[in-house]
């Protein structure tokens, strides 16, 4: 049994989610090799070599696959997946828009978002925003798996010596090209990685009141969230939401503001070690799963914490 | 430019669902069922492009159980002009999906297929993908922009840090996510005209379908809960208990 597991990067550095990816392969056990698909991603594959666990790392360098258009990706991995037992990707925006279509060309159905590995063929999963888990098993040839990544420790990113190959796919497909990309300019740590998380609701009341989070996420050395509602109202760019079709975070502290509590927020949220609530309504149902809940109005209570952290 | 819009019927969103007692899955009975939220905004968007002269007809799919009409009559009453029903009673996973949906294009010959980033009762986030490796077409996933010029999309994608925009050659496939539009309510005479537009029903059979699956669901299980804490009366006892009873600051 021999896992593929796709590498999460940036080209010039491996996202960390790589390293929760490479901990789920280690529990299905068996070789585990890194594919490292870009466009002078040399740095990105060294990080990947230097992951404990990793036998071999696959270094694909094409500028087609500079950006991770699934175009020009999701065949290459389909070719080399073939003689893989489990294709594995980390369930971010990038793995999931990658992975469907490489099961789809191998025709095998593909397993979203695993929290936990019951053994090399059966998982569990969250369905209804996680208001159930199911456990399902595969009798797929080829199992391809997308990984939350709050479900597994990261594997340790320095230990390992793997050997660097390198690899060669198909070129650009000529479907799709690259325009541009808007991304956020932040000093905080990055939200699905940080230690402490900071969100805020509707009751925030617009934009510019967030920036009372801000100062307590600088405080704290938090990253800053949002629940849906806050980014519907236009508050706060999507990036930063937090739920059932958002990120899925799952830090030490987890202080949620003006947030009311929706299932689709805890869907989320809820499995951060400990969870804090403000809000005025005391009948809010964030209380319900809140380790320490505070009655209070935000804007005296927030400016109160930051002075006092 | 014809556009085809997939829809799915779901639990509707306000529900809380209960895991049945023998741990075979989720309770559904008597319980209210409503169009995917993100198929509502892929239906929005076709009538958006239709009412710019960009899409001249709008069809919409949906791969479900005889009540998905209900569904199908409301992007009918939203503005789609003709709905296909796939009837099918089984619990179909997404690469079953996305091979009916890969008739249904073969047939249609849309230049655009818009469709909800994921749905909400199984969470997966695969058939747009997975539409796009059988058809070949180009994909714009979790889409909060769409802009068709000449031969092309350019769709703008929600990514995790931020906005990422891609140019596809038409015919090409978006998913869209919760930015994208926000989708207008069906009027009572829209209603009543939708009932009189073209719903054709064929089986996965007709298509040349299999929609065997790989993946079987052994149980469903409730999560495990999360029991409510304690109501601090101040910050100052918030702060206490953050540094000395949960250690987190």
């Amino acid at each position: 049994m021999t896992i593929l597991v796709i590498a999460e990067h940036t080209n010039a550095a491996l996202a960390a989610a790589t390293l929760n990816t490479v901990a789920a392969a280690q529990k299905i056990g068996g070789d585990i090799h890194v594919l490292v698909a870009g466009a002078n991603a040399g740095a990105a594959a060294e990080a990947a070599a230097k992951i404990a666990g990793v036998a071999k790392v696959l270094v694909a360098d094409n500028a087609a696959y500079a950006n991770q258009l699934p175009e020009n990706v999701a065949p290459l991995v389909a070719e080399l997946g073939k003689s893989y037992s489990h294709i594995l990707a980390a369930a971010t925006s990038n793995g999931k828009n990658i992975l469907p279509r490489v099961a789809a060309a191998l025709d095998v159905d593909q397993i979203s978002e695993i929290i936990a590995v019951e053994s090399a063929d059966t998982f569990k999963r969250p369905i209804y925003a996680g208001n159930a888990i199911a456990t399902v098993q595969s009798s797929a040839a080829i199992k391809v798996i997308t990984v939350r990544s709050t479900g597994f420790d990261a594997a340790a990113a320095e230990g390992g010596s793997a050997a660097v190959e390198a690899v060669s796919g198909p070129a650009d497909a000529g479907k799709s090209a690259f325009v541009g990309e808007e991304l956020a300019k932040s000093d905080r740590p990055e939200l699905t990685a940080a230690k402490i998380v900071v969100s805020g609701g509707r009751g925030m009341g617009n934009g510019d009141n967030f920036k009372h989070l801000y100062a307590l996420a600088d405080k704290l050395g938090a990253a800053v969230g949002a629940s849906r509602a806050a980014v519907d109202a236009g508050f706060v760019p999507n990036d930063m939401q937090v739920g059932q079709t958002g990120k899925i975070v799952a830090p030490q502290l987890y202080i949620a503001v003006g947030i009311s509590g929706a299932i689709q927020h805890l869907a989320g949220m809820k499995d951060s070690k400990v969870i804090v609530a403000i809000n005025k309504d005391e009948e809010a149902p964030i209380f319900q799963v809140a380790d320490y809940g505070l009655v209070a109005d935000l804007f005296e209570a927030v400016p109160e914490l930051e002075k006092s952290v | 430019m014809k556009v085809l819009v997939a829809v799915k019927r779901v639990v509707d969103y306000n529900v809380k669902v209960r895991v049945k007692a023998d741990n075979s899955g989720v309770d559904l009975a008597n319980v209210k069922m409503s169009m995917n939220p993100f198929c509502e905004i892929a239906v929005e968007e076709a009538v958006r492009l239709k009412e710019k002269g960009v899409a001249s007809e709008i069809v919409v799919v949906s791969i479900g159980p005889a009540t998905a009409q209900e569904q199908l009559r409301t992007a009918l009453a939203l503005g789609a002009d003709r709905a296909i029903l796939v009837e099918s009673n089984d619990e179909l996973n997404s690469l079953a999906v996305a091979k009916l949906l890969k008739a249904v294009v073969d047939k249609e010959q849309p230049q655009l297929v818009i469709m909800g980033k994921q749905a909400i009762d199984s969470d997966n986030n695969q058939t747009g993908q997975m539409l796009g490796a059988l058809t070949g077409f180009g994909q714009g996933t979790f889409a909060s922009k769409v802009e068709v010029s000449g031969d092309k999309v350019n769709v703008t994608r929600e990514i995790d840090g931020g906005l990422q925009t891609v140019a596809l050659n038409l015919p090409a496939i978006v998913t869209t996510d919760l930015r994208l539009n926000e989708p207008r309510y069906a009027s009572l005479p829209n209603i009543m005209k939708a009932k009189k537009k073209p719903l054709e029903t064929v089986t996965p059979d007709a298509l040349g379908v299999s929609t065997a699956s790989t993946v079987k669901t052994l149980k469903v299980e409730a999560p495990a809960a999360r029991s409510a804490g304690i109501k601090v009366k101040s910050v100052a006892e918030l702060v206490e208990k953050l540094k000395n009873e949960a250690k987190v600051i």
